[in-house]
């Protein structure tokens, strides 16, 4: 594959753990998350009205994770998340477009939940697109509270 | 508003082949909410300008939201004692601000494993053409009546 945008020295950052980083979920950020989807359940929004229906407190609603812990000596300024805690994978490519989202869950998370998080590039694939040739990485995020895996989300990045 | 004391679905309920459905249309204010809500400030969801220059035809309305969407279809089915498993989804299509959107699933499949009871479902988004432009699968757990 002399021609492939994928080289050795990208490969092989595949499967490499990433150092951990800190999520917090709150009362606020879980309504803000709530409120930006346009729930209108209380559940989501109201402390008393969720514990009366069995949570610990106000839930992260569907596909909420937490808010990565924003620090800008080391955080990224367009996306929040943390830079330099894994290997980087060195292309060329300027744009990027989020190509698809999967999350599993092992357990309800709730305000007051500090999660710890890990990631690794699980996939590297090339592809002929509308936009040129993408380069497609899968990177495969678990979420942990208190050393127990609560989520994993696989999150696919097209770079044009 | 949802009704807060509508029925809870129980695994009994669920039949395959039965559909759900939740029709929204973003605004670009709804964008912005996204932003602040998910930490995603990607300016493709707000500045026209900057959208355009990566080869865009405008601002678009944000992948992740769309899943959000989708599971917040999923909620407001199962309510309060069910859960959503697991949901995946496939960015194929871009949905624009300011145009119609609907929200679908169908039950696919019923199983009961590790004392849970699942539900299998397709799930997507349509645009006002009727293409899908977030096709992908979802699992729930709901209560049964025992």
């Amino acid at each position: 594959m002399a021609d492939s945008i994928i080289t050795e020295e990208m490969q092989a950052v595949v499967g490499i753990e990433s150092e951990p980083w800190t999520l917090e979920v709150s009362n606020t950020s879980a309504r803000m998350f709530a409120r930006s989807v346009g729930y209108t359940d209380p559940l989501f929004y109201d402390e008393a009205f969720a514990k009366s229906k069995g949570y610990r407190g106000i839930p992260a609603a569907p596909h909420y994770l937490g808010t990565p812990v924003f620090d800008p000596r080391n955080s990224d300024p367009t996306f929040g998340a943390r830079r330099g805690s894994g290997p980087r994978l060195k292309h060329n490519f300027k744009r990027v477009l989020n190509g698809g989202t999967d999350i599993e869950y092992f357990d309800t998370i709730c305000a007051g939940d500090v999660l710890t998080a890990t990631n690794k590039i699980a996939e590297l694939q090339e592809r002929q697109g509308s936009l040129g040739v993408m380069l497609i990485t899968i990177t495969e995020t678990t979420y942990r509270r208190d050393g127990q895996v609560v989520a994993i989300s696989r999150g696919t990045g097209i770079n044009y | 508003m949802v009704a807060t004391d509508q029925k809870q679905l129980t695994y009994e309920d669920v039949e395959i082949g039965q559909q759900l459905e939740l029709k929204i249309t973003p605004s670009t204010q709804q964008l912005v909410q996204w932003a602040a809500g998910s930490g995603d400030f990607y300016q493709i969801h707000y500045d026209t300008e900057f959208a355009k220059s990566t080869g865009l035809q405008g601002i678009i309305v944000h992948g992740a939201l769309k899943h959000a969407f989708l599971g917040r279809m999923l909620h407001e089915w199962i309510r309060y004692d069910g859960r959503v498993k697991r949901w995946g989804v496939s960015y194929r299509g871009m949905d624009l601000p300011g145009q119609e959107m609907t929200c679908r699933g169908v039950v696919t499949g019923k199983r009961q494993e590790g004392g849970e009871n699942l539900v299998d479902l397709d799930v997507w988004t349509e645009n006002p053409q009727g293409q899908k432009t977030t096709p992908g699968t979802a699992t729930v757990s709901l209560p049964s009546r025992g």
